[in-house]
């Protein structure tokens, strides 16, 4: 069954411009479709992952000699976020994306952008994995540059020329494993690199994945495209470009790579704390400054993709868990605030804080959402972002990385700082500006925001069973580290 | 623009190649199992012979020849296609991709099962999105005079 | 080994084209000379000496011949690289049409 979140997206895709022919609607209900029937799948794959890790032999060919799709428990985390802020985003693009000319085209991209980030969780091959990330990358480049106005161009090809040379370092990456090892599949290739390859050849191999991998995700000395990019492209790509196509193609990719095949050890450990740290602090200064409700968010997406590398790169049970429950959040909450962003964008036409005032009595469900999705990131008790925020702490005080623990603390102080002058600015202050005369966003945006408050209200108040139904399979398959081999090769 | 194109010459000699070039790499896609070349490198020819009518004669002789809604049809199609034969072996087979058709003699034209027809799938893929893209790319032009603003 | 290096010194001018000129069409060159570089690198990870192209006919017999996976792996970096460039390419015509110029220096209108 793994193969059937990468047929979805991608006969919609192909499907789409043909049927959107006919008639456009039909283009829209059919990539709609194909977000909820892959929303279905995903979540049911947490009860298909009860049996054991899976292996799926794409054509027949066994591994090593085939390329394989694997399912544990950090690709069923990063399907499940992936598809649901996916579905969201599709559901909001029902009406935010009528403004376009060339609507089904939109649609292609998006369901092509699926089909990469479904691929890339899903992959065991690390061929396989590059060849979707960069289906990924090409339809977010394409996104990014959707509304051909001067300023998305421009966003588009900063973000197009560090996505090449982060590509180019992650193949000549699998350029060597390839060289030092003759396979692909990754499972094989964590096998072999234990038995006979120069240690030094996999270090270079590691900084090349690093520096790739950092790039696509946008961590700190790495970050200057994503400032740019999630701005300018349109809002529901700008959930999925902060929600999960940073975490997919570049977390995930990461943590794959140096768990699972290099084997995670105290200096991975130490430099994913460092730019964790950095990410963290430097993200939420520069974030302190704006005035562009979404270039602030994008500046916050840096900052709190911090706290996931440093939760991970903890090393401890407790701070992987932490990391990847920070993940998961983190997709909801900033998802949901790039959405608000999008239909305040929508109904007033201004991003600019400084110019928006009062939208508490016009839009009130833009309003109230974006409280929630506020009052999370900030890490307000019981909403899920506090907890995910305490158990980092809790994990780094027990690791005793005092420094990274007090930084997480003081960013989260500032972050709230941040976020309560945007809901004072854009919601509570009263005065007759131009934001006069909005009318609240159209029904499937509400409906989409609405989803997404009330799956963030859910995971901070049911953030029990959600780490044990999610969180737990996916640390415990980080822990395994190089056991990856032996469960995929092992398994049916 | 009253003439079209280039000159005499080239609009005789392309007359005769074009055919020549277009039958060319529809023999590349379909010997593509049994010798080099394939889907790809067959579907990079097919788009040069149209390409090669855009250079001789302009992008109205070639446009009425493969329309750019049409060669749009045609990619999806060939995206379709090679979905589908995917499906089939998920259907017929049981495995993604699996092959259910039969292999047939090593070395004959219709040998070796599926692969042949993914070749044709992704020759259509391949021509009509190349085409495409090179008419999306020829609607640029930049006036002389403005050349010099450049600097380096 | 000097071949690897060669082909690494190639990559490095690609990257130095493709991160430091001004120029838009020049960067794009830049990322072709970089894809180049990473093409033949596999390419050269797969070659054995005195070996033979991989290719079965009736009437040849092949005792040894070079690793056929890096080249496919090839074809589908070409692939990428066809899209990556193509998308690059219609952008900067985009960015011409509204700047009028390709030199980045005069694309600014993000940091102002």
């Amino acid at each position: 069954m793994l193969p059937i979140f990468v047929i979805i997206p991608l006969g919609s895709a192909f499907l789409v411009p043909l049927v959107s022919r006919i008639r456009l609607s039909i283009g829209r209900v059919l990539s709609l479709c194909s977000g909820a029937a892959l929303l279905f799948f995903s979540v049911s794959s947490i009860w298909w992952l009860k049996g054991g890790v899976k292996m799926y032999a794409v054509g027949g060919w066994r591994p090593p000699f085939g390329i394989c799709m694997a399912l544990d428990g950090l690709t069923v985390l990063m399907l499940v976020v992936v598809n649901i802020i996916g579905f969201a985003s599709l559901l909001y693009s029902l009406d935010y994306a009528k403004r376009y000319t060339s609507e089904s085209l939109y649609y292609t991209l998006f369901c092509l952008l699926l089909a990469g980030l479904n691929g890339v969780a899903i992959s065991g091959d690390l061929f396989n994995l590059f060849v979707f990330l960069e289906i990924t990358s090409i339809a977010s480049y394409a996104l990014v540059a959707f509304g051909v106005e001067a300023e998305e161009l421009e966003a588009s090809f900063k973000y197009l020329v560090l996505g090449a040379v982060a590509s180019a370092l992650i193949l000549l990456g699998i350029g060597m494993f390839l060289g030092a090892v003759s396979t692909l599949n990754m499972a094989d290739i964590s096998r072999s690199l234990v038995i006979s390859v120069s240690p030094k050849l996999v270090l270079y191999s590691a900084a090349l994945f690093m520096a790739g991998f950092s790039i696509k995700a946008g961590f700190v000395p790495f970050h200057a495209w994503l400032p740019d990019a999630h701005p300018s492209a349109p809002a529901p790509m700008s959930a999925m470009l902060s929600g999960v196509v940073i975490k997919t193609i570049g977390i995930y990719a990461l943590l794959r790579v140096i768990f699972s095949i290099i084997g995670f050890n105290a200096a991975f450990s130490e430099i994913f704390i460092w730019m964790g740290i950095l990410s963290m602090a430097i993200g939420v200064l520069l974030a302190i400054g704006q005035w562009d409700f979404k270039r602030l968010l994008a500046y916050h997406s840096v900052s709190q993709v911090g706290y996931v590398i440093f939760g991970i790169g903890l090393g401890t049970p407790l701070g992987i868990i932490g990391g990847l429950f920070h993940l998961f959040n983190h997709s909801l909450f900033k998802s949901l605030l790039f959405l608000n962003a999008g239909s305040i964008e929508y109904s007033t036409g201004y991003r600019q804080l400084d110019k928006l005032d009062g939208l508490d009595e016009a839009m009130p469900v833009t309003s109230r959402t974006s409280l929630v999705a506020s009052l999370s990131i900030a890490g307000i008790p019981p909403f899920c972002g506090f907890w995910s925020k305490l158990i980092i702490i809790i994990a780094a005080i027990q690791a005793h990385r005092y420094a990274g623990a007090v930084t997480c603390i003081l960013v989260s102080v500032v972050t709230l700082a941040s976020f309560l002058k945007v809901q004072k600015y854009a919601f509570i202050r009263k005065l007759k500006g131009a934001a006069q005369g909005a009318k609240e966003a159209p029904l499937f945006m509400k409906l989409s925001m609405l989803l997404l408050a009330f799956l963030c209200i859910m995971a901070g108040l049911f953030f029990i069973p959600v780490l044990n139904a999610l969180i737990k399979p996916a640390a415990e398959a980080l822990l395994a580290g190089k056991d990856y081999a032996n469960l995929i090769l092992g398994a049916p | 623009m009253k003439e079209q194109g280039m000159s005499l010459i080239v609009k005789r000699v392309t007359k005769i190649t074009v055919s020549l070039i277009f039958l060319f790499g529809v023999y590349i896609v379909l010997h593509g199992h049994i010798s080099p070349g394939g889907g790809f490198a067959g579907g990079v020819i097919i788009a040069l012979s149209f390409i090669h009518l855009v250079l001789a004669f302009g992008k109205e002789t070639a446009l009425k020849r493969l329309s750019e809604a049409a060669a749009s049809v045609i990619e999806s199609l060939g995206g379709l296609f090679f979905w589908g034969i995917g499906l089939l072996g998920l259907f017929a087979g049981g495995v993604f991709f699996i092959n259910v058709l039969p292999k047939g003699r090593p070395f004959d034209l219709f040998s070796s099962g599926s692969i042949l027809l993914s070749n044709v799938a992704i020759a259509m893929k391949v021509g009509a999105g190349l085409f495409a893209i090179f008419i999306a790319m020829a609607v640029l032009r930049i006036p002389v005079d403005e050349g010099d603003k450049q600097k380096r | 080994m000097s071949l690897y290096i060669l082909c690494l010194i190639l990559f490095s001018i690609g990257v130095y084209c493709l991160l430091v000129k001004k120029n838009l069409v020049k960067k794009i060159v830049g990322l072709g000379i970089m894809d180049y570089a990473l093409n033949l690198f596999f390419i050269l990870l797969g070659y054995r000496w005195n070996s033979d192209a991989p290719i079965m006919d009736k009437n040849i017999v092949i005792t040894s011949f070079v690793d056929p996976l890096p080249q496919a792996l090839i074809l589908t970096s070409i692939v990428i690289g066809l899209g990556v460039t193509a998308l690059m390419v219609a952008i900067a015509v985009r960015i011409y049409e509204k700047y009028k110029t390709f030199n980045i220096d005069e694309i600014r209108r993000l940091r102002e």
